[in-house]
């Protein structure tokens, strides 16, 4: 294989590691920017994902369905969380706003290990979509990582329509800029944040219903990519969607060519993207949208 | 979880040994006139309870307890008294722990435990202190190398063990060069000096050693520069959901069918109902495995399943072998552990019979150990033949006196 073929490839890898990231790192800005809530059970969700993807997939024995099923019963736990909970620490300082949610993230590992468990688990990759496709005569790629990717951009782009081009969107963004006008403006900023809550569970446990065939399904899974996307929320600017979907890629790509090209320091690669990022753009790279 | 008899005798006997624990705490048991009977052996069981790493001290605390029930729950007349602690895996809180049960629980041993960090940090209680130490799994080179102690022992495996005979079961299978991939951690780089060490010694030739920090498994990257480098074949550690996920990306890469994988037997251990498709076939070698042939295994395996509810797996050995060490000792000493010097002594040497075969305890209190070679059958890790017999750790750096 020769070198550019590689470096494409390795391409193709970043871009679709960040592109998975940039899903559960839009609904943790969403929820930070536009509601000011620090939500650490946001990789909760993205456990809660993967586990319907396994637990419903084996119910209903095919992952299209676990992820029908899926999508409402992720916007209800938000819809419920919002108004029985996190409604009561919107005036609160983030110090609670942490410790409430940090609260949930062992509520929801409790409740992991009593509904189904603590074994690793695998999600079958539905079997349309179960091909490879030759790259080169030894490495192959798999048709559902690239059938992800296809699917997060399209989410991305849904995403866009509706932040820049309808009424709840223009909310959104107004909600982001300044909350205390946008109430003044008479809008129902109770329903907007009860939205914007419920689509923030609802894109962290897309992603891990996507990302269960190819991740496999674990205890504590949610931790490791709550921390990567509060890096790319900051990279990307805090409330800004735009932010991170460039804050995600930057992070896939730095993190693969990182492990290629600097093997010794790939840990750190990271961190001293967003260190940079801090030194020179405190507000990260994009301001609010 | 959803037969819940088998947490039910667990729960129970966690409550009463608790309320035991309590009732020592506040002194009733020690006023020195009531005390007729001979004193109780003190344990302390310094294991995960919690995170990822509970099922394996579930595991351990089982298998160790039915070994001291299979002695009528006495070893050498001498009863004994639990004190349990949570050690969360948590390396910074090891030495306090650890402390705790020495200093205010006076435990005549100390058990545990799962993580290497944590038991490196009794290690260094049980140095200072002379408490005697039996580590149930924790496979840190450094625990029997140069921090080696008189009262320290192992009874599970070292890093250098399991992988070690990885090279020469692949240079005996053709291969004739290697990429190894871990995560670059202390387990990650302790097993690849020992399978290059033994890979090279059998002829081969390492050609890349791969590594990712812990506990990443973006592994796209790193699967891409192994078919770039088209070596003989792959070797690898990792353990845990990591292991599963490594095992499915390098099966969906569509590497499994041309560069032949093998490992340390941690891949495969634990993870096969998740990776069962992708995994068959797959070559490791480890100190225990399914379907061996050893009549005491068999035995040991009913009796576990029928007990616990559960099929045991290599860490219930690991915590039965733990007991066995301990009661064969007590019963060298003929129950007067004294300050427990005597005890440590009479673990010198000592051969145990164990479900994963017979084996003696090495000069540095390290198991010399048959490592086998299984193939991954179904959602089990079968045994196909001894990959090393009687393997001893070279416990580089221990100087005991």
């Amino acid at each position: 294989m020769d070198q550019v073929a590689s470096v494409l490839i390795q391409l193709l890898n970043g871009v679709q590691y960040g592109l998975l990231l940039f899903l559960v790192a839009s609904g943790l800005t969403l929820i930070f920017g536009i509601m000011g809530v620090i939500n650490l059970a946001h990789g909760s969700f993205y456990m809660i994902g993967a586990y319907l993807a396994w637990s419903l997939s084996s119910m209903t024995g095919n992952l299209l369905y676990a992820i029908l099923i899926g999508i409402p019963l992720s916007v209800a736990l938000g819809l419920f969380l919002e108004r029985f909970l996190i409604r009561y620490f919107y005036h609160r300082d983030h110090l609670y706003q942490v410790l409430v949610t940090y609260g949930l993230i062992l509520i929801f590992e409790e409740l992991r290990s009593l509904l189904w468990g603590d074994d690793v688990q695998g999600v079958a990759v539905p079997a349309i979509l179960n091909h490879s496709i030759p790259l080169s005569d030894t490495l192959s790629y798999p048709v559902y990582r690239l059938m992800m990717s296809a699917v997060c951009l399209a989410i991305a782009l849904g995403m866009y329509l509706l932040i820049q081009r309808t009424r709840l969107g223009m909310m959104i963004r107004a909600g982001a800029h300044n909350r205390e006008m946008t109430e003044a403006m008479g809008i129902n900023i109770r329903l907007l944040f009860a939205l914007v809550f419920a689509l923030g569970v609802a894109l962290a446990a897309f992603a891990g219903l996507i990302a269960a065939p190819v991740s496999s399904v674990y205890p504590n899974m949610g931790s490791q990519v709550l921390i990567i996307c509060f890096v790319v929320v900051v990279i990307g600017g805090i409330g800004s969607v735009k932010g991170a979907l460039f804050g995600a890629l930057l992070i896939g790509l730095t993190d693969t060519f990182g492990q290629v090209y600097l093997p010794q320091v790939a840990g750190m690669m990271v961190y001293l993207l967003m260190a940079a990022v801090l030194i020179f753009r405190p507000e990260g790279l994009f301001r609010k949208t | 979880m959803s037969d819940p008899t088998p947490k039910t005798p667990s729960r129970r006997r966690f409550v009463a040994s608790a309320a035991g624990a309590a009732a020592a705490a506040s002194g009733v048991l020690h006023a020195p006139f009531i005390q007729a009977q001979p004193a109780k052996l003190r344990v302390g069981l310094m294991l995960p309870a919690t995170g990822a790493f509970a099922p394996l001290g579930a595991a351990i605390t089982n298998g160790f307890r039915m070994a001291v029930a299979e002695k009528g729950g006495s070893l050498a007349g001498r009863e004994l008294e639990y004190f349990n602690l949570d050690d969360e895996s948590n390396p910074a809180k090891a030495p306090e722990n650890a402390n705790r049960l020495v200093q205010r629980d006076k435990v005549d041993v100390l058990i545990g435990t799962v993580h290497s960090g944590v038991a490196l940090g009794m290690a260094k209680v049980a140095r200072d202190s002379g408490t005697l130490l039996l580590i149930p799994n924790a496979g840190a080179d450094d625990i029997t190398g140069p921090m080696c102690s008189p009262n320290i022992f192992r009874t599970s495996f070292s890093n250098w063990q399991p992988v070690h005979p990885v090279g020469r079961v692949m240079a005996e299978r053709g291969h004739k060069t290697a990429v190894w991939i871990s995560w670059s951690y202390a387990a990650g780089q302790e097993s690849s000096r020992s399978f290059k060490e033994g890979f090279e010694k059998a002829g081969g030739k390492v050609v890349a050693e791969l590594g990712l920090p812990f506990p990443n498994v973006e592994f796209q990257p790193l699967l891409a520069q192994i078919a770039n480098l088209r070596p003989d074949a792959v070797a690898c550690f990792f353990a845990g959901p990591g292991a599963a996920k490594f095992i499915s990306d390098y099966a969906a890469a569509g590497l499994k069918d041309r560069i032949p994988l093998y490992g340390s037997g941690f891949l495969t251990d634990g993870v096969l109902q998740a990776v069962k498709q992708q995994a068959q076939g797959l070559m490791t070698t480890l100190h225990y495995a399914d379907g061996l042939p050893i009549a005491r295994d068999k035995e040991f395996r009913t009796r576990y399943a029928t007990t616990f509810k559960m099929q045991p797996d290599v860490y219930a050995v690991q915590g039965y072998d733990t007991g066995l060490v301990l009661a064969q000792a007590m019963e060298k000493v003929k129950g007067n552990f004294g300050d427990s010097k005597a005890l440590a002594a009479a673990m010198q040497g000592i051969t145990v019979d164990s479900p994963r075969g017979r084996w003696t305890m090495s000069k540095a209190h390290n198991p010399i150990q048959d490592i086998y070679l299984r193939r991954v059958e179904g959602e089990s890790n079968q045994y196909v033949s001894v990959a090393w017999k009687a393997l001893e750790d070279p416990a580089r750096g221990c100087r005991m006196g």
